[in-house]
């Protein structure tokens, strides 16, 4: 592992920032800390940049342990929510304040500023000051300015929070290629799910200062380790008495379980029409419908559970008060420590019966 | 429609401008005059015939020059003293703790108050004028110039450390450029607290400068002498603020002067 985090433990006052925590990072890799505000994941960036120290434990970079190291030492990038710029430097300083520390000689320094800024996709710009930059721009130059000293781990808080949302989503594309263009592993704290998910190879997942769970974003996706993740990731509604849905049965010890939009299918009721897997299907009524940008979110009504399902823009119209057949393909069931994916047993009958 | 926003602009230009206020001060002034005679009240142009009588003998340039002069040499050297100290006293919470006690005593005791015990320790001549000068700019200089190094960003110098930065690097290469706006604030006050000073010591003891000039005129029964003072006292200021305020503007605008 490139990086290790061993045992970390960190308390702010009474509030537990970090308790015990372990994970390890592959070189190379763009990871995600994501969580809730508060769930202690840019603590973890900090003490892994050596702005905040843990109160025990190891952090390993490179086979090194960096414990007493200063942030100065540590051969680290740093990408701040507010980008912290310097505001009294123009473009061209702050990027080169990092390489006049290491000393570079001038014409080095001339010829990476207009390479980064090239890679940033803003060439020109080194005689303009922060302020003359829109909230993107500065946080390109930002990053700019923490590459240029090549450091071998670069970390990014939060750094598309203060940018207006149609911004941020090109920022995100264009930061994964970025980074990806030149190689260097790279942490990255969101609270943003779709950010996360879209962006990175890993999503470390944080909450109250403990880490839930580590793996790929379909990893967590699909297989969520624990209660907290499964709710926590995509659309989740949780639901009780998931036994008196069809075609599951109660699993010992879990009483709740977890619905997500795509595991339901929402088709209007129609006295005439036949529709597959119809004998595990649930009657329901519409509560409420939500236009949702590319799809129709369908609020149902089965037996008393709050069910929430998608139907595309151009399908069958279905109004607040509709009936409708709700086909539940899957659910995750969980108790305080674990889940388990419970798919339909109707599913299975039917498609044998169709074959 | 068009004509009539544009008639709007130039009514609020006039009206921000001050030369309204103006106008309805000097008529005001004007008008009270007549009332009065020359040795009560002169009027504006009583003042005006006063001031460039005092200009043609001379004695009004030679009195601004020998105030001026004072205000210069006793605020330049409160800068080169409060500035460094500030910046190093800002940089440091614990000598911050040891002399913000002191500075809150002496924020009460004006310059003025320690007229008689600087003529004593430095004698009537300019040493005593200027010291006190030095003491009413120094501690607006001082305090902000520790408030401004005390308010840096902090990511800012985080940032500067996770590039490399040592402590003494980002002293000069943050905290300091970060606390130029601050800085320059105190310089601007200390400057005003300078010029009221020395009229009040010129009135007190000396021989030349405004201060001198307003305080004289009653030996000579010239009313409309002081009046020119004050007036040529309030231009002087009012000019050298305005002067300094353009220059931080142009030479420190990224610095965040406003």
């Amino acid at each position: 592992m490139y990086i290790e985090l061993r045992n970390i433990n960190k308390t702010f006052g009474n509030v537990k920032a970090s308790d015990n925590v372990s994970f390890g990072i592959e070189k190379g890799k763009l990871i995600g800390l994501l969580g809730p505000s508060g769930s202690g994941k840019t603590t973890i960036l900090r003490m892994l940049a050596g702005l905040e120290k843990q109160d025990s434990g190891d952090i390993f970079i490179d086979g090194k342990n960096v414990n007493d190291l200063t942030p100065d030492q540590r051969g680290i990038g740093f990408v701040f929510q507010n980008y912290a710029l310097f505001p009294y430097m123009n473009v061209y300083n702050n990027i080169a304040y990092g390489l006049k520390i290491q000393k570079k000689d001038k014409e080095y320094i001339k010829s990476r500023v207009t390479e980064l800024l090239e890679l940033v996709g803003l060439p020109g710009v080194e005689k303009r000051y922060p302020d003359q930059l829109s909230g993107g721009q500065r946080q390109r130059i930002a990053l700019a300015r923490a590459l240029a000293p090549s450091p071998e781990l670069l970390l990014l808080d939060e750094p598309f929070a203060a940018i207006d949302a149609k911004v941020r989503k090109e920022l995100r594309t264009w930061l994964r290629d970025t980074i990806d263009k030149i190689g260097i592993t790279s942490i990255f704290v969101t609270h943003d799910q779709d950010e996360a998910i879209e962006v990175t190879d890993e999503i470390v997942i944080t909450n109250n200062g403990r880490v839930e769970q580590v793996g790929s974003p379909s990893e967590i996706y699909l297989n969520p380790d624990t209660p907290f993740v499964a709710r926590f990731i995509g659309q989740s509604d949780v639901i009780e008495h998931y036994s008196r849905l069809k075609g599951f049965e109660h699993v010992k010890g879990k009483h709740n379980a977890v619905v997500r939009p795509e595991f339901v299918e929402i088709h209007k009721f129609t006295d005439n029409k036949q529709h597959d897997f119809e004998s595990s299907m649930e009657d329901g009524v519409v509560t409420g419908i939500y236009f949702r940008g590319s799809a129709y979110e369908v609020h149902a009504d089965i037996g008393g559970t709050n069910i929430v399902g998608r139907i595309p823009l151009g399908g069958t119209k279905i109004v607040k008060g509709d009936k409708v057949k709700v086909l539940i393909k899957q659910i995750y069931t969980f108790d305080d420590t674990s889940t388990e994916i419970l798919t339909n047993k109707g599913l299975d009958k039917e498609e044998l019966y169709y074959i | 429609m068009e004509k009539a926003q544009q008639k709007n602009n130039i009514a609020v230009k006039i009206l921000k401008s001050g030369v309204i206020s103006w106008i309805v001060i000097i008529t005001i002034w004007g008008l009270g005059s007549l009332n009065y005679d020359e040795y009560f009240l002169p009027s504006p142009h009583e003042t005006l015939t006063s001031m460039s009588t005092l200009i043609e003998n001379g004695r009004l340039q030679a009195d601004i020059l020998a105030s001026v002069s004072r205000v210069l040499r006793g605020w330049i050297l409160a800068v080169l003293a409060g500035v460094p100290l500030g910046l190093v006293v800002g940089s440091f919470k614990a000598v911050r703790w040891l002399i913000e006690p002191i500075l809150s005593f002496f924020r009460f005791v004006p310059a003025i108050a320690l007229t008689t015990l600087f003529l004593m320790w430095f004698g009537v001549g300019d040493e005593s004028k200027i010291a006190l000068i030095i003491y009413a700019s120094f501690f607006p200089i001082f305090v902000n110039t520790i408030a401004g190094v005390a308010s840096t960003d902090g990511s800012l110098i985080e940032a500067a450390s996770c590039m490399g930065a040592k402590k003494i690097r980002i002293f000069f290469t943050v905290m300091v450029p970060s606390a130029v706006s601050n800085i320059f604030t105190g310089i601007r006050l200390g400057l005003s607290s300078s010029i009221i000073c020395i009229i009040a010591a010129e009135m007190l003891v000396g021989s030349n400068g405004l201060g001198y000039l307003i305080n004289s005129s009653k030996l000579y029964y010239k009313t409309s002498w002081a009046f020119a003072g004050i007036v040529s006292l309030a231009i002087i200021g009012f000019l050298a603020d305005r002067l300094l305020q353009l220059i931080g503007k142009k030479a420190l605008k990224h610095f965040g002067v406003k």
